[in-house]
């Protein structure tokens, strides 16, 4: 492998493992603060339990999000040197931001928000459950926008010998690709956060322990979720859409597997891209979709791969076009599950359909892969883009590190991870077999027997 | 314009240097001052709400040395690449050990993490010191401006020198000494009975090693980097960073000796911040001096355009004076001796 593979083998990576982590503390942030608030409103015990076994969740994949965040902010300097001489000066700034207006914040009352529920009281405590909303929130705005000026740049000049000043804070922090970007990752985290609660709630009432609050959880978790779902596909996942056609129109073409130019452009739900040939196979395509949800005229023409020189072409076609299949079969998979499970709620069915209770115990992984695959879709959809228009991702690597120094951290990183990953696993099932109501604190005989006389 | 971005870049270093220090410090002697779990717990305690913070001093550090001075960034974070990256690496190590310790009471879980949170304390203090030793020292630039240095060469200052070499080991070695002094007095300030005593004990000894130490890297920085007394003899009214941290030294040693351990602590802030303060103004305006065959990186050479860093001001200051009041908030909350009731750590 080249030094080129290596680097952004190595990114990829470490920044698809870091994601796993912030987008569940991003929907668990807002989820947890519902359950406080519920707690402060009704002055019930078991809202407080609920938000207090949440945070226990939080706190353990908030200490693995921030130390596999860390080395994303060193990366860009390491492995990206060209890169942010270049650009250092627009998006340091929002990367800066994100440490001085977020990370404070969430620093310094994280400790609080976990561990000083009896020191604060209740209000004070909803306090600390607030300024970890707004600071999880925040830093994904900085962060986002920090990606959105690199897929659409605004608000900069380019100056002679190719540096790259930064002329409008406004247009930075206002740039219009940043706030339909930011808020289709939001809701795509809440919808991580929904499936969390509904397949670990959907999990007490099928091993029957805990089941109150496996009902409280699913109930929550599907409620918020279905209306998350719906409005991550319209209007954010449609605006997110027709601005990749107004800004990368060849990523577009790519994403929807389109190599000709044509009037009546087809959607395709299913098929192989062959780049070679320029076909699509075996595909099942829904006729002139394409250009009526583009640009919501039937006949419109779309521009297919072929209206662009191969050079500008994203260097990955088939894992763009499967990563953006995978997010959009998902998104609508999520509505189905979550719009049949909030029905059967209304209806009362709920929960005597263990089937309905499997599918959403089982359905906790695909929120992730369709967050990573949203993640994947936009940025191999930048490509062969660092900055769109400005830069190449060739151009942007370290010229002074070797693929043999890559390469050491690269295999480094991903015995590291795997250790996480695993211990990560280890200690939240931990959590979840203890329980929200304490059932498992003490095997108390004396209670089971309580139980069953009862 | 550039050199108000230096001196703020310098202090959110600084700052980070005296907020982290005390807990890299504290993690350094985790074995040595506290043997039972319980003592373990009540050093974890003294540092738990406060870690996670004080690590964001450097985040902001690094995000603020980024956007302004974009050059500085690239060619040192691309050329200490290695090094870096087992910071990195020891970051992570050591941010699971903290947060992942108390979760399982265990005779297996708590002591493999105990070792591992005081390894990765240990070993971050000391490339510390050896990653400023590295920035004094300067690093063989070439005419764009990048370099690489590897981890080690023949151990010797010359034209191809590691990262490792006889005099950045010798920085290294007196920030892992400062930053323990610094941590046995935090500890001492925060806790009670057998630890306490323990960290008095181990801050005594330390200050003769920081007082050796010191003197070795004042001498041999001297020698090394002839720009640094230059623009110490340039600049008469910078003197003051040198006998600032004389004083600290000097009021560690008092503290000790009276037993007022917060007065021990405070003394030990103003040493380390005179001896970064004091490295920052000897080698201004150079931010990394070169050991050929191409220029030093300085301040003007550096920096991002004028507009940038003008805009930066704007938010930068309110944004920190916010900062500063959680940070005030947090340990305001967080005073007086750390107690074992109740959840945490």
């Amino acid at each position: 492998m080249d030094a080129l593979t290596v680097d952004r083998l190595q990114f990829a990576f470490t920044v698809t493992f870091h994601y796993l982590f912030p987008q569940l503390t991003m929907g668990l942030a807002l989820l947890i603060l519902l359950l406080e608030t519920q707690a402060l409103r009704t002055g019930e015990e078991r809202w407080e339990r609920a938000a207090r076994f949440w945070a226990k969740i939080f706190g353990i994949n908030f200490a693995v999000g921030v130390v596999t965040g860390i080395p994303m902010e060193f990366q860009f300097g390491t492995n990206w040197a060209v890169f942010s001489k270049a650009a250092g000066g627009v998006i340091g700034q929002t990367l800066a931001m994100e440490g001085v207006f977020a990370f404070f914040l969430e620093s310094s009352f994280l400790g609080l928000f976990l561990f000083g529920r009896e020191k604060l009281g209740k209000k004070g405590h909803w306090f600390t459950a607030l300024a970890m909303f707004l600071g999880s929130w925040l830093s994904g705005y900085f962060i986002v926008a920090t990606d959105a000026w690199m897929q659409h740049p605004v608000g900069h000049a380019v100056g002679p010998g190719g540096a790259i000043t930064l002329e409008s804070f406004r247009g930075l922090l206002t740039n219009s690709w940043a706030i339909w970007q930011y808020l289709h990752t939001m809701v795509g985290a809440v919808i991580t956060g929904c499936f969390a609660l509904a397949a670990v709630g959907a999990w007490y009432v099928l091993v029957e322990r805990e089941v109150a609050y496996g009902r409280m959880f699913v109930r929550v978790g599907v409620l918020v979720g279905v209306v998350a779902s719906v409005v991550q596909l319209f209007p954010l996942g449609d605006i997110q859409g027709r601005m990749v056609a107004d800004h990368q129109p060849p990523t577009l073409a790519a994403m929807e597997g389109l190599f000709r130019t044509g009037r009546g452009a087809p959607l395709a739900i299913v098929g192989q891209p062959d780049v070679a040939r320029g076909e699509l196979d075996n595909q099942l395509i829904v006729p002139r979709a394409l250009s009526f949800l583009t640009y919501r005229r039937w006949e419109a023409e779309v521009k297919g791969l072929d209206a662009f020189p191969e050079q500008d072409w994203p260097d990955n076609i088939p894992l763009l076009y499967y990563s953006y299949h995978i997010m959009v079969g998902l998104g609508t998979l999520f509505i189905a599950i979550l719009a049949w499970s909030a029905f059967s709620l209304w209806r009362g069915t709920l929960f005597e359909s263990r089937a309905s209770l499997w599918l959403l115990m089982l359905a906790l992984p695909f929120p992730y892969i369709a967050n990573t695959a949203g993640w994947l879709t936009a940025e191999l959809g930048r490509q062969p883009w660092l900055i769109w228009g400005l830069m190449r991702t060739s151009q942007g690597a370290s010229p002074t590190v070797s693929s043999g120094n890559g390469t050491f951290t690269l295999v480094g990183f991903m015995g590291l991870y795997f250790v996480l990953g695993v211990l990560f696993i280890f200690l939240v099932g931990r959590e979840i077999a203890h329980g929200p109501g304490g059932e498992g604190e003490t095997p108390a005989p004396s209670d089971e027997l309580a139980g069953r006389q009862a | 314009m550039e050199t108000i971005w230096f001196w703020f870049v310098a202090f959110l270093l600084t700052v980070y240097v005296l907020l982290d220090g005390f807990d890299l410090g504290a993690g350094a002697l985790h074995l040595v001052v506290a043997r039972t779990d319980e003592e373990r717990r009540s050093v974890l305690r003294s540092i738990g709400p406060v870690w996670d913070g004080n690590e964001v001093w450097l985040i902001a550090g690094g995000g603020t040395l980024y956007f302004a001075f974009p050059a500085l960034y690239a060619s040192s974070f691309s050329g200490f690449y290695l090094p870096l990256m087992l910071v990195l690496w020891l970051l992570v190590l050591r941010g699971i050990s903290i947060e992942f310790r108390s979760h399982i009471e265990n005779p297996v879980w708590a002591p493999f993490w105990d070792v591992v949170f005081a390894g990765a304390s240990l070993l971050l203090a000391l490339f510390l010191g050896a990653a400023l030793g590295n920035v004094v020292r300067g690093v063989p630039l070439g005419e764009a401006g990048w370099f690489f240095v590897p981890l080690w060469t023949d151990f010797l200052v010359g034209p191809h020198p590691g990262v490792l070499d006889f005099y950045t080991l010798s920085v290294g070695l007196t920030a892992l000494a400062a930053l323990a002094l610094h941590g046995a007095l935090w500890l001492s300030h925060k806790t009670e009975a057998a630890v306490q005593e323990r960290a008095r004990g181990v801050a005594g000894r330390l200050w003769w090693a920081v007082v050796g130490g010191t003197l070795l890297i004042t001498t041999l920085t001297w020698w090394v980097q002839p720009l640094v007394p230059r623009h110490l003899g340039e600049r008469p009214w910078a003197w003051v960073f040198p006998a600032l941290a004389l004083f600290g030294l000097a009021l560690v040693r008092r503290a000790l000796g009276a037993r007022r351990d917060l007065q021990g602590f405070l003394g030990s802030c103003a040493y380390l911040a005179g001896m970064l303060a004091s490295a920052a103004i000897g080698l201004y305006p150079y931010v990394l001096p070169s050991v050929g065959p191409g220029p030093g990186l300085t301040v003007h050479t550096a920096a991002a355009a004028r507009s940038g860093l003008a805009i930066g001001l704007a938010w930068w200051i309110p944004g920190m004076m916010l900062a500063l009041a959680y940070v005030a908030f947090l340990y305001r909350r967080f005073r007086g001796k750390v107690s074992l009731e109740g959840e945490g750590y």
